[in-house]
């Protein structure tokens, strides 16, 4: 991770914690260690306190209590150091609908101080790497989700930054937006710089990520590479959904025999990782059948990271945010003990 | 100021114009609903030149101050509103990631309420003197009169920051227009401060910084070169601008909670 000029560091965090008054404790002492080059993805559901964790590394947001380093800089006591060494697209894609694309450029090259003579061919460049250069002289107010999106990141881009902070930059994507973005994003690692990427979408962390951290409720509950985490489960999930979504409780109590991870699903059925591994197949069926239940589905699932999480947290990921509080965003947050 | 601080203020400068000049939606309400009532006014209460001691015999002259100050209340909506709507959309968290100075932020956004503010001096100075107001201070009054247009402006504006700020939300600043119009209708908007009769209304107008604004655009077309009403004019548009300044700045540290 080496210096102190931070040539060659990534991002480091030891009990980071940040409190909001009268609310939860968003961030709840978590530790992380990206080294350089790396694309580690954040894995959670909203509320999960993903984005709280991003405004701190990025230096919108004091940590309540805990330190962290990015870019080998302190991120309290070395703000605009931190800031000049990573880009970020934040939750939302915050543009400004009046201006072009190319006045977006302009203005993210000028404020970081590019020399005028090289903001130009920056901007076209960037503008021609995300897609845009047909775009750029077009108010931004008529682009779609996805040039959105990646206009933010080109301006994310502008100062060519060796941190790359994205929160969830997919959310609300089509398909193909989306693996154009996990395309370029990928391009990115390539070239040597650190992704911190942050997604509530299974298949995004384990396409993209080279590391995962699962966060739930603050604080981290798993981390490894997809593989690891998949193989730490071991045991495939079958999951029933039954025809009438009121008897789903009776499901999770015929499934529950099969295993100790045993929890309701977001399609109004359960599941449970099999102990016994495929072979007790059959008699999962048995049982519901002894049960009468009528199922309308029943699925065997290779071990997912959804499994983790669940084998983690007793919930699954998909439809664990719908019942937390949404994330706040910092501008409606009052501060406790802020720095 | 350095050459960083100079690119990023003009910078965002150049985007504050170009947001203003890409929403008709503020500019023609601001140039409109003034022309508006100053036609209504200065139709309805002619016969007010009759009373004894009326400055002049033009009730057109009198009230073309109006339509100045109305602008300049519609610039307390539209500076507030557009920085409110970067706070909403995440804009401002953007511009915090740079090594943007809140100095140069603000400064920044006043550049749109510069233009708006010469826009509408000469609109309205250009109207006015088309339907046959007077403009006795001549051509280099029409330049101060303009010059004073910009100041209060921006003065307002800043107000208009700071409201933005404290709040967040373009909505709560929107909702201050009605408040300040309130602040035009207890001035000498109607009549000198001299003729007003009832006790409470004078004397509320005579502490109302705005009769003396009014004063200031009225000395130029009414009277000439009235140094120190022009001076009091230019006083208070400075104290106004600069406790609005000092209030946005101190509030932007608080939004801008960066590192």
């Amino acid at each position: 991770m080496e210096n102190k000029a931070g040539q060659r560091a990534g991002i480091e965090a030891e009990g980071l914690v940040r409190e909001f008054k009268n609310g939860p404790r968003a961030v709840d002492g978590i530790d992380l260690l990206v080294p350089p080059g790396e694309i580690y993805g954040f894995l959670g559901p909203n509320g999960a306190g993903k984005s709280t964790t991003v405004l701190m590394l990025t230096t919108l947001l004091p940590p309540t209590a805990g330190s962290a380093r990015v870019a080998g800089f302190d991120i309290v006591r070395e703000g605009g150091k931190v800031r000049s060494a990573i880009g970020a697209a934040l939750q939302e894609a915050a543009l400004d609908p009046l201006l072009t694309g190319r006045e977006h450029m302009r203005l993210q090259t000028a404020l970081h101080g590019i020399p005028k003579a090289e903001r130009t061919e920056r901007s076209d460049e960037l503008l021609a790497r995300v897609g845009l250069s047909e775009a750029a002289d077009r108010k931004v107010g008529g682009y779609s989700g996805g040039m959105k999106r990646r206009l933010d990141l080109a301006l994310a881009l502008a100062h060519r930054p060796r941190i790359l902070f994205l929160d969830e930059p997919t959310t609300g994507l089509d398909i193909q937006s989306r693996t154009a973005l996990w395309d370029e994003v990928a391009g990115l690692a390539k070239e040597g710089v650190t992704v911190f990427l942050t997604t509530q979408y299974l298949e995004e962390a384990d396409a993209l990520a080279d590391r995962v951290g699962i966060i739930d409720h603050g604080t981290i509950v798993a981390e490894g590479t997809p593989a690891e985490l998949k193989a730490e489960i071991g045991r495939p999930t079958v999951e029933a959904v039954p025809h009438d979504e009121g008897e789903q409780q009776r499901v999770a109590e015929a499934l529950r025999p099969f295993g100790d991870r045993c929890g309701a699903t977001h399609r109004g059925g359960a599941s449970v990782r099999l102990e016994g591994g495929e072979s007790q197949l059959a008699d999962v069926v048995r049982a519901l059948d002894a049960a009468g239940i009528s199922i309308e589905q029943l699925q065997l699932h290779a071990p997912s990271l959804d499994d983790v999480f669940l084998a983690k947290t007793g919930r699954s990921l998909e439809g664990a945010g719908e019942d937390a509080e949404g994330e706040p965003g910092s501008e409606e947050m009052e501060a406790v003990g802020a720095s | 100021m350095n050459a960083a601080l100079r690119t990023q203020v003009g910078q965002l400068a150049r985007r504050s114009v170009l947001r203003t000049m890409r929403q008709p939606g503020q500019i023609v309400p601001a140039l409109i609903f003034p022309l508006f009532l100053l036609a209504v006014n200065s139709g309805g209460l002619k016969s007010a030149t009759d009373l004894p001691g009326f400055p002049t015999d033009s009730y057109l002259t009198f009230a073309l101050a109006v339509p100045f100050m109305q602008g300049a209340l519609f610039s307390v909506m539209n500076a507030g509103t557009d920085l409110a709507r970067d706070i909403e959309t995440g804009f401002l968290n953007r511009l915090a990631l740079t090594p943007l100075r809140g100095a140069a932020l603000l400064s920044g956004l006043l550049a749109g309420a510069v233009v708006l503010g010469v826009v509408q001096g000469m609109v309205y100075l250009s109207v006015g003197l088309i339907a046959g107001a007077e403009l006795a201070a001549g051509a280099g009054g029409a330049l101060v009169l303009v010059v004073l247009s910009v100041s209060v402006t921006v003065a307002f504006g800043t107000l208009g920051l700071f409201a933005a700020l404290r709040t967040g939300s373009g909505e709560a600043v929107q909702g201050l227009f009605p408040l300040f119009f309130v602040l035009l209708f207890l001035s000498s908007m109607s009549l000198p401060l001299s003729l007003l009769q009832t006790d409470w209304f004078h004397a509320v107008a005579s502490a109302n910084p705005v009769s003396y604004l009014l004063q200031a655009f009225r000395s130029l077309l009414i009277e000439g070169w009235n140094l120190g009403d022009l001076a009091l004019g230019f006083a208070i548009a400075a104290a106004i601008g600069t406790i609005g300044m000092y209030a946005a700045t101190r509030t932007l540290k608080t939004r801008l909670v960066r590192t």
